[in-house]
């Protein structure tokens, strides 16, 4: 039981009923990340997705954007406890890309430019639920958005959504990313609060 | 050293340090120990059972059930106002942590280490100061520490001591600097920034803390000198 805090909730913020525990609402748009904002030349862009026979799917930039692509209006939800809600994107969604993906593991690496790299569940990413995104309210994404494209994972806590994605690797067991080893918890549910080991 | 769950902390001692910042010791029961750098959360609950948490770093460091906050106050937000004006010792509250592996400094590291500050973000860079300097490590360690007004700068008379011993100190005044200050009066440019650290040829491993505009504008001046993005790591509080 918690011990009672003397004098304090005088200044207390009304609850939002669309928030998960222990958030609050920003209306801004924060920036988090590990280190420096990458920033990656569209020419140089590429996405792939590599499996356990080490077959590698890969998009240019061109290839990626011809894609068929959907709008997403979804709210996120940051480990560091802000939420945003009905944020606006475009991308594609997970489920076209994984359609001529053959591949019998259950867990995915993401990885960025700049190194960074977060570990999901292939389940997360399936059945309309996952995107990678190039697009945040009708404009290119910023590059500390994580532009040209991130993951997009807005059920599970942001630090999923790695910003300056550059590819997914097939792994069969759920191996900790770079937060996951550094204290965060291997999947994130924000309505379960799951924010550290 | 992992995470806890949630731990009942009492405040033990309070300070100010600025007019609108404070220092807070806390009585930890069970805490494991942290590194300097590392985070914590603190819980507070209202009589009705209502709770607001929020993230601390931690500026004291090693093994111990004492832990040292330093809280500045957020005009117009929740908890910081309570926790610098309203929170007494012998006050009660509740801790998880000792959070984040990756914001930290170790003691076996030789290498050069650059901390960047800016406000409150010293929290965690004092802390690793702190350890360099009660370790007596060969690293050599230099801070730049950016400021409104030299009255807003937290741990002032500390981080003036270990500038005299063991941290090359450089500080940057946004609003207002001491009479006769040399130095320009603004935000860090590139240029400030790059004159106040080490060159990238004695591949400093840099900690930059604070405001997230600020931390963003510091990354970004150390990348454009040439610093390795790898070697920079960053802590954003937000605002
Ligand atoms: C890893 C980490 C370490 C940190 N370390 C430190 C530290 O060492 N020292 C320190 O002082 N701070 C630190 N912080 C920041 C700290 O966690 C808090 O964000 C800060 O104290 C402000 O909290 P608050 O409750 O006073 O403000 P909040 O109530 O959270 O408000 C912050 C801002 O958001 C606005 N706001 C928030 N919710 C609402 C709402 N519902 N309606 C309207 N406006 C709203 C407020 O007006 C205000 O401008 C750290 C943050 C992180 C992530």
């Amino acid at each position: 039981m918690a011990s009672f805090t003397r004098g304090f909730g005088s200044r207390r913020r009304e609850a939002e009923p669309d928030l998960p525990p222990g958030q609050y609402l920003t209306t801004d748009f924060p920036v988090l990340s590990a280190g420096p904002t990458p920033r990656i030349p569209l020419s140089e862009w590429s996405f792939s997705i590599r499996t356990e026979t080490g077959e590698t799917a890969r998009w240019s930039w061109d290839e990626f954007t011809a894609l068929p692509s959907e709008e997403v209006s979804t709210d996120i939800h940051c480990v560091t406890r802000w939420s945003k809600l009905g944020t606006s994107w475009r991308g594609v969604a997970l489920d076209t890309l994984f359609d001529d993906v053959e591949t019998s593991f259950d867990y995915v690496m993401a990885h960025s430019y700049g190194g960074y790299t977060t570990n999901v569940p292939l389940d997360d990413l399936l059945g309309g639920r996952a995107w990678i995104a190039y697009e945040f309210d009708g404009e290119p994404l910023d590059p500390e958005h994580g532009g040209p494209a991130r993951l997009l994972v807005p059920h599970l806590y942001f630090w999923k959504s790695a910003k300056w994605v550059r590819g997914l690797v097939m792994q069969q067991h759920d191996d900790p990313g770079f937060w996951e080893q550094n204290g965060y918890h291997l999947r994130g549910d924000p309505w379960l609060e799951e924010r550290y080991w | 050293m992992r995470t806890t769950g949630w731990l009942p902390a009492r405040i033990a001692a309070v300070r100010p340090t600025t007019s609108h910042a404070r220092v807070l010791t806390l009585d930890v029961p069970g805490w494991p120990g942290n590194d300097p750098g590392q985070h914590l959360d603190v819980r507070l609950t209202a009589e009705d059972g209502y709770q607001a948490e929020r993230s601390y770093s931690i500026a004291s460091s090693g093994p111990g059930e004492r832990v040292e906050l330093a809280v500045d106050t957020v005009p117009d937000g929740e908890v910081s106002p309570y926790l610098v004006e309203v929170a007494e010792v012998d006050d009660m509250l509740e801790v998880k942590g000792p959070l984040g592996a990756y914001f930290v400094w170790h003691e076996s590291d030789t290498d050069p280490v650059q901390l960047i500050a800016g406000g409150s973000g010293i929290v965690p860079l004092l802390a690793m100061a702190r350890a360099h300097d009660r370790a007596g490590s060969a690293a050599p360690f230099r801070l730049l520490y950016s400021v409104r007004t030299p009255d807003d700068a937290l741990y002032r008379d500390e981080i003036l001591d270990l500038a005299g011993r063991s941290v090359d100190l450089t500080w940057a005044y946004t609003r207002a600097a001491p009479e006769g200050w040399p130095e320009p009066v603004g935000r860090l440019t590139p240029d400030r920034v790059a004159a106040a650290t080490w060159p990238p040829a004695r591949h400093p491993l840099t900690f930059i803390c604070g405001p997230t505009r600020f931390v963003e504008a510091a990354a970004d001046a150390m990348v454009a000198a040439g610093h390795d993005p790898a070697r920079v790591r960053t802590e954003r509080f937000g605002g």
